[in-house]
């Protein structure tokens, strides 16, 4: 999938991949895609409720060899 | 009405419940929730300056601020504290798994804008001064909790 930008959230553990997200977010626009890439498995879980908390669309992961891609659509 | 706000009393000065308490903060906070994190008994010495404290005036008073760890890098484990081995392996564990220490998380808190309220009670138990506590800390009672428990949506004791 296609994104905006990239956040490279690898390496970090709850709760920093969401804060990292937080503050990537605030740098975007509505409509643009941000993809997340992280190996915290919290993260499958944690970004999804991320998105619904904070109202933003959560499409879809696509899980690579060494971590997984989370594509956040700005709202 | 609850408004998008958490309230936490963080009363432990415990490493372990440290981390809990900022996890927590700074997970709200970046979910864009409005975070107030009430600093209460032995919870205050995580807000405690390092050095350059100006100590209390009674021998009591000055025991408990020797006897008491000061700031968020001193504190002890809940369990398995072993006289202090059990913080500097978990310390260590925590370095190796990349988790930020306490001392950095409690920034990342302030720098997400969470607030940050110390007992006057509890300060004034263990007579600690104002200028003892790092800075932009808010001072408050029962009420002052109260008053932003109240519509938080959660509440949370630790």
């Amino acid at each position: 999938m296609q994104a905006d930008a990239v956040l490279d959230a690898k390496g970090l553990l709850c709760p920093m991949p969401i804060v990292k997200l937080s503050q990537k977010m605030k740098t975007m626009t509505p409509g643009q895609v941000l993809e997340v890439q992280a190996d915290d498995k919290g993260a499958a879980v944690d970004i999804p409720a991320w998105c619904q908390k904070t109202g933003n669309t959560f499409l879809c992961s696509e899980p690579g060899d060494s971590y997984t891609s989370y594509f956040v659509k700005k709202s | 009405m609850a408004a998008d706000k958490m309230a936490i009393i963080c009363f432990s000065g415990d490493l372990d419940k440290a981390l809990a308490t900022f996890n927590l903060a700074t997970g709200a906070a970046a979910s864009g929730m409005e975070v107030t994190i009430f600093f209460t008994f032995w919870g205050i010495n995580l807000l405690k300056k390092t050095r350059g404290r100006k100590g209390a005036s009674s021998l009591l008073g000055k025991m408990f601020d020797w006897m008491m760890p000061s700031g968020p890098d001193k504190l002890p484990l809940s369990k398995f504290n072993m006289g202090g081995l059990g913080p500097f392996f978990m310390k260590k564990q925590m370095q190796s798994k990349k988790v930020q220490a306490v001392s950095e998380f409690l920034a990342l808190a302030r720098e997400m804008g969470v607030k940050f309220v110390a007992c006057i009670m509890s300060m004034q138990v263990m007579e600690i001064p104002e200028e003892d506590l790092i800075d932009g800390v808010e001072f408050g009672g029962v009420a002052a909790f109260l008053q932003e428990a109240a519509d938080a949506k959660i509440s949370l004791f630790i």
